[in-house]
């Protein structure tokens, strides 16, 4: 008996490190993806076509907040992944609840942002600088967005299915994800941002 | 252009070709064998079982086999499109021909289109799909449903194709799209649109199977399968996996930023307002030239094993031949840039890619050379699937050494964009992919049907094919010399036109060819009983698939197999003789097998909704198409009873049957 529960549990074991290695490489070539966003944006920074620069458009008291709720949010979703390894439901749907808050307010924040551009006559059409600044910055707010669905469809599999094998599995999965979107964040915080306002 | 309705999109009659009447005629033809086809299969009664059989079906060989399909239905509709180009060229000197100039640039660009991602990606993904398990002795892929969802993705892919045959238009921007042709000031009409999202569809399926590949590879190996105990076969197969990974990904974003300056007014690739045209050609052809190894890779493998096999001889060079494969998957990364010398980047860029193209060479050579020490020392038996590798071999080199010229930047400048080109790449992917797929798919035949091909139409078949290959594409050697561009609707050199109808003749070789491989397998099918493969062993082979009963079971093996050297099943075979080791029923264990399910072409249905909605600026129905393709995988990840079971018994039972029929050991004891 004990060594059938032991077989089975090496079954699950090695199903876990499957679904989390394939996730990483998908992580991997969302990464490649982009890095060719970054390279474009790099390519295209000085090509403001008369137009306003980094320097007149970006504000850095928002871009900060922005940051720290990401970052935050990342904690919160570390609380999670641990709540998930202990089967403890109550501290897990707090804890996704307050990365859904953070992960909401990040991209209303940018949202507001880009409404800011627009109405200020510097929106994506406008050169090709705003066009690789819009689709850089609004491709890493689209993963938020798909982050933040997939975040409530899990809080509402773990409250219909529980801690079911292959839940934890896609819990993993989403934690990964959302760290990944941090680890974009930074670089793109330091690339567009603060790269953008220095002297 | 025709005013855009809120409901409809750009969508009008307007769209559909009533006064043409090539594309009429056509699109006819293929919704009749459709609609034949489907009827046929609702009128025999088959339609449960092809719906709960293949369609729904999540197990790695039929999805291979859908692949293969998939891509010979392609290679048909792929190959009209070239007869009537060559058509057209042989007989437009100082005229219009038979086809207008917006007619013949969309059919180069569908050509190419099809031919590459619609024929060769399915068929190599195909082929993977059916071998890589077998071979590293799993019992299927990492992610089963993944797979279905990554064929049915690709089949929509190659529907939104088609369908643009009948409603409005494909692109007349060549296969690649190169802005600012392909922009909106250019091309105001809906043949991009549908070039950019079937591909985008398409590109998420190539994808989740690069993702899928990497991880079965890495993760689902058999006991004792280690890396250096593959099949060269799987290291070809790895290596394009990890191309996929690196590479698709950025097609992904070059085809979106080009939607975003069509569909928003971005300006990443426009004329206007900062847009850098040649960012897209650095950024396609970074994906576009690993793209061409990705094909080649797994054509390489095929033939590692096909000649291994059919000299009965272990691999020359295995070591060797790991290296090179993974050395070409590091340097397909670094010689983009040759696709565009004539761009003025400059001398010295141009140097270092043109040494790192030259590069490229040495690991081929190596290849090259350990397949023929590999016949050298060998018993060769002269099979259908060693003839193509034979033809593969010389037709390959000469590809190969027009491309080491061609890498040369001050030669690519006298023959750039010229007949000379179209006649390498040709070359290269007719004599390298193509031979390798139609090896592959002889060599592989058996383990999937249970029955050969028949031997003389597929030997006439390869015949046809070569000879009609070299009169077909030699002549553009010579005309790229000439001076002829490629893509030429008419043209007015007289001396051109003896060569481009001895190219169309050699097309005609090509199509009888192509009809001697329909003739086989309608002739083997219909003669299977004769043909029947009884051993699971036809081709006396070495690697793990050959060990199973052909077709194999679903779950493949009933006990995984434990490997301890390369070649493991022909190791097993010298060592056992006739009386292989006998199984006990306590060597069975039960088996899971993933329940089939529908996911796969209910997400491909919203998918192609979806994607025929943003062609058409029809938003409703795209965000449908949205909503519907999440809430398909909502219901999909509510499943309960996600699994089988066959238990060890009934497992010991059916395998039993197996041995016993196939004369190798079993145990009386065990229940029957």
């Amino acid at each position: 008996m004990n060594a059938a529960v032991a077989a089975l549990s090496s079954v699950g074991e090695r199903r876990r490190i499957a679904v989390g290695y394939g996730f990483w490489v998908f992580l991997l070539s969302d990464i490649v993806m982009f890095s060719c966003f970054f390279a474009s944006y790099a390519v295209l920074v000085h090509a403001t076509n008369g137009g306003q620069q980094p320097r007149q458009l970006f504000d850095l008291d928002r871009v900060a907040i922005e940051t720290a709720c990401l970052l935050v949010s990342s904690f919160t979703c570390g609380l999670a992944s641990i709540a998930s390894g202990r089967r403890n439901a109550v501290l897990f749907h707090v804890s996704m609840a307050a990365t859904l808050v953070l992960g909401a307010t990040f991209l209303s924040l940018e949202l507001a942002e880009f409404m800011s551009m627009v109405a200020r006559n510097a929106g994506p059409t406008h050169s090709a600088f705003l066009s690789a600044f819009f689709a850089l910055v609004g491709c890493h707010g689209v993963h938020v967005a798909i982050g933040l669905l997939w975040l409530m469809t899990m809080m509402a599999q773990v409250y219909a299915k529980g801690f079911r094998d292959d839940v934890s599995r896609r819990i993993l999965c989403f934690t990964l994800f959302w760290h990944a979107l941090d680890i974009i964040w930074v670089a793109l915080f330091t690339v567009v941002y603060l790269i953008g306002v220095a002297p | 252009m025709p005013p855009v309705n809120r409901f409809w999109g750009k969508l009008s009659w307007a769209a559909i070709p009533f006064d043409s009447p090539f594309p009429m005629f056509a699109s006819a033809a293929v919704a009749l064998i459709i609609v034949g086809v489907f009827a046929w299969v609702v009128i025999k009664g088959h339609l449960p079982y092809v719906w709960r059989e293949w369609i729904t079906s999540v197990d790695h060989k039929r999805v291979g086999v859908m692949y293969v399909v998939l891509a010979l239905v392609m290679l048909l509709r792929g190959f009209i499109d070239a007869a009537m180009m060559r058509a057209q060229q042989a007989m437009a000197l100082n005229g219009p021909g038979y086809l207008p100039p917006e007619h013949y640039d969309q059919i180069f660009s569908s050509h190419g289109t099809i031919m590459i991602f619609f024929v060769a990606m399915p068929f190599v993904i195909g082929l993977m799909n059916f071998v890589v398990p077998l071979q590293i002795g799993a019992r299927d892929v990492a992610f089963p449903t993944l797979n279905s969802v990554s064929f049915w993705l690709t089949a929509t892919g190659a529907l939104l194709v088609n369908i643009s045959l009948f409603i409005g238009e494909f692109a007349r921007t060549g296969w690649i799209v190169y802005p600012p042709l392909s922009e909106l000031a250019y091309s105001p009409g809906v043949g991009v649109d549908y070039y950019l999202w079937s591909l985008q569809i398409s590109g998420v399926g190539t994808l989740l199977t690069g993702v899928n590949f990497v991880t079965t590879l890495l993760k689902g190996r058999a006991p004792g399968m280690e890396l250096w105990r593959m099949p060269m076969f799987c290291w070809t197969a790895l290596a394009s996996n990890l191309l996929i990974v690196a590479a698709f990904p950025v097609l992904t974003a070059t085809l979106a930023m080009l939607i975003l300056d069509r569909y928003m007014g971005f300006h990443f690739f426009t004329n206007e307002a900062g847009g850098n045209v040649m960012m897209f050609m650095n950024l396609i052809w970074a994906w576009g030239h690993p793209e061409v190894y990705i094909l080649i890779l797994p054509a390489f493998g095929i033939f590692s094993e096909v000649i291994a096999t059919f000299s009965s001889r272990a691999l020359f060079g295995y070591r060797s031949m790991v290296a090179a494969t993974m050395g070409i998957c590091v340097l397909a990364f670094t010689v983009w840039l040759h696709h565009f010398f004539t761009m003025g980047a400059g001398a010295n860029v141009n140097a270092v890619f043109g040494i790192l193209s030259t590069v490229i060479a040495v690991p081929t050579g190596v290849k090259v050379f350990n397949w023929l020490f590999t016949i050298y020392g060998g018993r060769v038996r002269y099979n259908v699937p060693i003839l193509w590798s034979i033809g593969f071999m010389v037709t390959f080199l000469i590809g190969g050494m027009t491309g080491v010229l061609l890498a040369l930047p001050p030669v690519d400048f006298l023959v750039h964009n010229s007949l000379f080109l179209v006649a390498h790449f040709h070359n290269v992917i007719i004599g390298g992919v193509v031979f390798g797929l139609f090896a592959g798919y002889t060599y592989w035949f058996p383990k999937a049907f249970g029955f050969r091909l028949h031997e003389g139409l597929g030997k006439a078949a390869f015949w046809f094919w070569t000879i009609g290959f070299y009169l077909a594409f030699m002549p553009l050697y010579v005309l790229g010399f000439l001076g002829m561009t490629r893509r030429m609707q008419q043209y007015d050199v007289p001396a051109w036109q003896p060569w481009l109808i001895a190219a169309a003749a050699g097309a005609g070789l090509i199509a009888i060819g192509t009809g001697f491989l329909v003739a086989q397998l309608y002739y083997s099918i219909r003669h299977r009983d004769a043909l029947r493969d009884k051993s699971g062993d036809p081709w006396d082979g070495r690697t793990l698939e050959w060990s199973t009963s052909s077709p194999p079971p679903s779950y493949n093996f009933a006990v995984l197999p434990a490997v301890s050297c390369l070649d493991a099943y022909w190791v097993e075979k010298q060592n056992a003789g006739n009386n292989p080791e006998a199984r006990r029923l306590s060597d069975y264990a039960a088996v899971e097998v993933p329940r089939n399910t529908a996911t796969g072409i209910i997400c491909a249905f919203f998918a192609t909704l979806m994607g025929f909605a943003l062609i058409w600026h029809i938003w409703w129905l795209a965000a449908l198409g949205g909503v519907g393709a999440f809430a398909t995988f909502v219901v999909f990840a509510w499943r309960d009873h996600v699994e089988d079971e066959i238990p060890a018994e009934e497992l010991a039972r059916m395998d039993g049957l197996d041995r016993m029929a196939r004369g190798r050991g079993f145990d009386q004891g065990l229940p029957s």
